[in-house]
């Protein structure tokens, strides 16, 4: 019988940690880009838009991410599309987070008082441009420490991932723990590298706070 | 008095102006006609309308009925180029200054002139420096709004207004935010632009300005234009029991 040393078990724990630092990447950009798409769709005038917004943030945020994985993966084998984990894991991912941000950014942006965007109008400028010289840049310092938390968040989600065969930390540490058959230490492992991801991102949230508080 | 020259195109028409919140009818058909260069002071209570009034001209509010001309052009509610004409024209002041916080002074003069008018830098920062010497601070171009007073803010203000060149400016309640003491300091520059010829429509409860500055004063009462009339009239002998009450009441 082969014997694992704790090396080879976090060596092989730190190839996969990649994936699940990638996965967790492309789902936040992801979700910033559409979240920002849904935030602008929420704002606007239009109201059937708005009221779409709020029905699929609340969708996502009152379903579990997991489900929301399971359909993903399923839902588009079913409609014939070619999935494969990556995918689905990133389409997942990428709304879940879409959702969440959006409303993170929503209650940042109606936190700007009315007469700013009062002062745009009389001022002759556009929608878009008040959005983008005037009530952005006065939310997104507000934004800043709870969008870097929720990246937290989205670092841990990844682990669900696990569940539909992605090959990321949590799985790997499945996998390793089914060849070692030493779950404590490889589990322990598995804990302390998601740990090492997440607690450089929350502290850096918890100073950026700080810093823009300060000024 | 301006009025009397009887211009050919009104600097403002308003004709049968309704505006309701919900079941709540604010204004219940104003009309007014105010001529080039006339300075218009609006009286009256709390919650008679002036403010919603003010805020109908450049399209803040939208109205149900009646119309709304500014320099000839009707105001088209529905209509985003043509309210973004008409807000070029008429420029407007907050009583809260809304200032924008992120932006130095400079900035904050520049950023409309040079979105929507596209202007060039260097016109830009000739403008901004000249308008900021008119309210006398021409040494806070640098400056971020909250380093400065509450006067000094509404004077970037009405400086920030003031850039995109407008015919008319709308000031509501400019002073009412103010410490007494900064009161004077955006009187003066209101003044100096009534002197100028600029047409204003303003909200006040400063009736020794109103007095002194306007050429017609409107008293308004329950969302309809109660008394109106030059302002040595009209302060002198109010005409209704409404006005003679308003006019005592701040005694």
């Amino acid at each position: 019988m082969v014997e694992f040393t704790l090396w080879d078990i976090l060596r092989n724990l730190l190839f996969a940690a990649r994936w699940t630092v990638l996965l967790s990447l492309i789902a936040f950009v992801g979700g910033s880009l559409v979240g920002l798409l849904l935030l602008i769709a929420r704002l606007s005038t239009h109201q059937l838009l708005g009221r779409a917004v709020a029905a699929y943030v609340q969708l996502f945020q009152g379903t579990p991410l997991l489900m929301q994985l399971f359909l993903a993966y399923f839902g588009m084998a079913m409609l014939g599309a070619q999935t494969s984990v990556w995918t689905a894991a990133t389409l997942a991912l990428t709304l879940y987070s879409s959702a969440f941000l959006t409303e993170i950014w929503h209650g940042c942006v109606l936190s700007i008082s009315r007469g700013q965007w009062e002062a745009g109008q009389a001022l002759a400028l556009g929608f878009i441009e008040q959005l983008r010289h005037i009530i952005l840049p006065q939310a997104g310092r507000i934004a800043v420490a709870p969008t870097v938390g929720f990246l937290v968040q989205v670092v841990k989600g990844t682990a669900l991932t696990s569940v539909i065969g992605f090959v990321e930390l949590t799985k790997a540490g499945t996998m390793i723990t089914n060849a070692t058959f030493k779950p404590f230490v490889v589990y322990s492992s598995v804990a302390l590298l998601y740990f090492l991801i997440c607690y450089p991102i929350s502290a850096y949230a918890r100073s950026l706070e700080r810093k823009l508080d300060a000024r | 008095m301006p009025a009397d020259l009887t211009p050919a195109v009104p600097a403002l028409t308003i004709a049968g102006l309704r505006k309701s919140f919900g079941s709540n009818e604010v204004l219940k058909g104003i009309d007014l006609t105010v001529a080039p260069g006339e300075v218009i002071a609006i009286i009256g209570k709390s919650g008679s309308g002036k403010s919603t009034l003010l805020r109908c001209v450049n399209g803040l509010e939208t109205f149900q009925h009646g119309t709304l001309e500014v320099d000839g052009q009707a105001l088209a509610q529905d209509n985003a180029a043509a309210m973004r004409a008409l807000r070029q024209r008429v420029g407007m002041i907050f009583q809260s200054f809304n200032l924008f916080p992120h932006l130095t002074v400079g900035k904050n003069i520049m950023l409309a002139p040079g979105l929507v008018r596209k202007l060039p830098a260097d016109v830009l920062l000739e403008r901004a420096r000249r308008l900021l010497e008119r309210v006398g601070l021409a040494e806070k171009f640098d400056a971020y709004p909250d380093q400065l007073s509450g006067g000094q803010q509404q004077r970037v203000a009405i400086a920030r207004a003031l850039a995109m060149e407008p015919m008319m400016l709308l000031c509501d309640e400019i002073t009412s935010a103010l410490d007494p003491e900064l009161v004077g300091e955006v009187l003066a520059v209101v003044e100096a632009l009534a002197k100028e010829g600029m047409t204003l429509l303003m909200v006040t409860h400063e009736m020794n300005f109103a007095r002194k500055v306007s050429d017609r004063v409107i008293f308004m009462h329950q969302g309809r234009v109660h008394e109106q009339g030059p302002p040595e009239r009209l302060f002198a002998d109010p005409q209704t029991a409404e006005l003679r009450q308003f006019l005592s009441s701040l005694q």
